[in-house]
């Protein structure tokens, strides 16, 4: 059984000028330690999908439709004392800035602590001693000296560890990472993702990992979910998605990433720019800048189609699409 | 931390230079003592003695000195309009204004600072909105007319608590208390929740807006995320980030307190340092009010001083000498 299920997400903002739909019928299933990938451009609702999640939507953004599921529970619609619990506990969080997500007036190791003895049936005593092991783990090196010092002592990248070893530390069944490594030097960011994902393995952790970075994906997913205006393009394993993107979309955010293994003259961006919220035009989203657009996209809204391997919101893979459409 | 006291020390030094300046300048060219002590009838030669008895024939920088000098063992010569020793009157009077400025910071801190939090956390409710309403009327009004409304209704109205002085008091060596007696806690209450009320409006809104900017941040966002209570969120993680700007302003305002506690010791007839000093400048009373002005100095000097000390308590960025890496 699915470890997380998102059903038919919508989550709405209502303002003055009327109600936006940040998320609409985003659904995907994550199994027990599998990681999946989420891309798309900026503001496509790829930190929205995580803090619904979470259960930590910023007022006055809320769950308008849909279910998230949690080993078969539903967990959108619990009061804020059960959800308390099942954050940090069941579902962990890391965030893109190490230096803003640590408080800076307390000791890291008070800090790992305190999450510890919060959720687990263990005394300080014995958090200490594991709060310096979990910081051992994260690649903190002189851990037991170092569990006494402030964040503003550490450098961005082990900061980003420390909060990854916070993230952990109750060892929850789900982390929502989001962008952990923007934040830090180009130069660290492989070694943090590397550590991530090999704890996660040892840990039998799943992970919904939101990047910018193909090459993280490529790497660390099992499978990706590509996001564009609030909905799911296309989802699918990752190896196929990367090489035989199928939704027009996904083939361009593909076509732009710089290959490992040969040099481009240029590479390939897709023109234009993703619609804001309000202005997210009539049947298919990717409308406005699809190469293969054709009737049908005005009209309808896709679903997500049977795509080969993948599945795909795009009308080229539905029965009667134009001649030469599918790949 | 030694060396950081010291350096602040040396940095008030300065400030506390200036005002025994200003202080001297004014014992020295503001009215005549000379004729003030003299009064009406007196020979020239009582005149050049006393002049010489005071030292006023001396260049101006001995003169400075020798004040310094002996404001340094606190002394301030005689009251013209008393004929006292200045250190002892104040002496006299500074437990009463240090009993009242303390009883007033009190309760702005210990209102201040929950409402604060309330407003700040609960923004919408209908009480925090009445807090803030409330608030606004604190701030708005001036000092002496709170005194005057809270003596209307408690005193001549309802007849509750005394209107004016400070009741019984009793005598600990030097010092006397209006703690130990009934009479001396009723009195307390009106001038304290005068002099009070302004700066715990002020604490309130400041706790308020330092909340919630702080719960805002990300590492409140994290705290939730990392599933930690409530309780925990809001007072072990945003509250004490709010800390630093609130010691800042509490500190001053307790300053203030003690400083502008002439309005409410006028109002109530409290027997304190500032109803000395407003009776003082009705008589010219020169040394009462220098070493009432170096007296409030020296508070503020050293209310800056431990304002600098708790924020290195409470932030531990502040610290220097530990270096990361
Ligand atoms: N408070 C809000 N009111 C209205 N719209 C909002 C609010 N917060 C976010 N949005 C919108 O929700 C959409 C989704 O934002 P989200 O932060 O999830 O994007 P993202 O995919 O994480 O982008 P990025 O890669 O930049 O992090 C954006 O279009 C954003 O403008
Ligand atoms: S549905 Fe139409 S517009 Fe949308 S991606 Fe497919 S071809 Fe392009
Ligand atoms: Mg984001």
């Amino acid at each position: 059984m699915s470890l997380l299920q998102v059903k038919n997400l919508r989550v709405e903002f209502p303002t003055r000028r009327g109600t936006l739909v940040a998320l609409d019928d985003v659904s995907f299933d994550i199994a027990p330690g599998e990681v999946l990938g989420v891309v798309g451009e900026s503001g496509a609702g790829k930190s929205m999908t995580g803090a619904a999640i979470i259960g930590l939507l910023e007022p006055p953004g809320r769950i308008a439709g849909g279910q998230i599921l949690l080993e078969g529970k539903r967990i959108d619609n619990l009061p804020y004392e059960q959800m308390r619990r099942i954050r940090g506990r069941q579902i962990g969080a890391i965030f893109q800035d190490p230096l803003t997500t640590l408080n800076p007036l307390y000791t890291i190791g008070r800090q790992l602590i305190e999450t510890m003895t919060t959720h687990l049936p263990i005394g300080p005593g014995e958090a200490r001693e594991k709060a310096i092991g979990w910081l051992e783990h994260v690649g903190i090196p002189a851990a037991r000296e170092r569990i006494d010092s402030y964040p503003h002592e550490f450098s961005g990248g082990m900061r980003q560890r420390v909060v990854i070893a916070l993230a952990l530390c109750a060892e929850p069944k789900l982390i929502v990472a989001d962008e952990p490594t923007t934040a830090l030097d180009v130069s660290i960011q492989a070694q943090v993702i590397a550590m991530l994902k090999t704890l996660a393995r040892e840990k039998g952790t799943a992970m919904m990992l939101v990047t910018h970075d193909m090459g993280v994906i490529a790497e660390t997913a099992d499978r990706v979910a590509v996001m564009y205006a609030g909905r799911i393009s296309e989802i699918g394993p990752v190896r196929e998605l990367v090489r035989h993107a199928r939704h027009p979309y996904s083939k361009g955010l593909m076509d732009s990433i710089p290959p490992l293994d040969r040099r481009v003259e240029r590479l390939q961006q897709i023109d234009g720019s993703m619609p804001r919220l309000s202005a997210i035009p009539k049947g298919c989203p990717y409308n406005t800048r699809c190469p293969r657009v054709f009737d049908r996209c005005y009209v309808e809204r896709p679903e997500l189609l049977d795509a080969g391997t993948t599945r795909a919101a795009c009308w080229l893979y539905a029965e009667g699409a134009p001649q030469g459409a599918s790949v | 931390m030694f060396s950081f006291v010291v350096s602040r020390i040396l940095q008030a030094l300065p400030v506390m230079f200036v005002v025994s300046l200003i202080s001297f300048a004014m014992f020295a060219y503001v009215g005549d003592p000379v004729s003030i002590m003299l009064g009406q009838d007196f020979t020239e030669a009582q005149r050049t003695a006393l002049v010489h008895d005071l030292g006023l024939d001396q260049p101006f920088f001995i003169q400075f000195a020798t004040f310094v000098g002996n404001a340094l063992q606190g002394e301030f010569g005689l009251s013209y309009r008393l004929s006292r020793p200045v250190a002892e009157l104040i002496a006299d009077r500074a437990p009463a204004t240090l009993e009242l400025a303390v009883c007033a910071a009190f309760i702005a801190l210990a209102v201040g600072v929950p409402l604060g939090v309330y407003t700040g956390i609960f923004r919408h409710s209908w009480l925090s909105r009445f807090f803030l309403t409330f608030s606004l009327i604190g701030v708005s009004l001036p000092t002496f007319l709170i005194g005057i409304l809270l003596i209307l209704t408690f005193s001549v109205w309802l007849g509750w608590l005394p209107s004016f002085g400070r009741g019984d008091v009793v005598q600990i060596g030097w010092w006397s208390t209006g703690f130990l007696t009934w009479s001396g806690i009723k009195a307390m209450i009106l001038p304290a929740i005068t002099l009070g009320l302004f700066q715990l409006t002020l604490i309130m809104r400041l706790v308020r807006s330092e909340m919630m900017e702080v719960l805002r941040s990300d590492y409140i966002k994290f705290a939730r995320a990392r599933g930690l209570s409530n309780r925990s969120v809001y007072f072990g993680h945003a509250l004490k980030n709010t800390l630093v700007p609130v010691i800042t302003i509490a500190g001053l305002q307790l300053g203030s307190i003690i400083a502008f506690a002439i309005v409410t010791e006028t109002v109530f007839q409290w027997p304190g340092m500032g109803l000395l000093f407003i009776q003082s400048v009705g008589a010219a009373d020169i040394p009462v009010m220098a070493a009432y002005l170096m007296l409030i100095a020296a508070v503020f000097v050293t209310i800056n001083l431990v304002v600098d000390l708790l924020y290195y308590a409470v932030d531990p960025r502040l610290r220097v000498g530990r270096g990361g890496h």
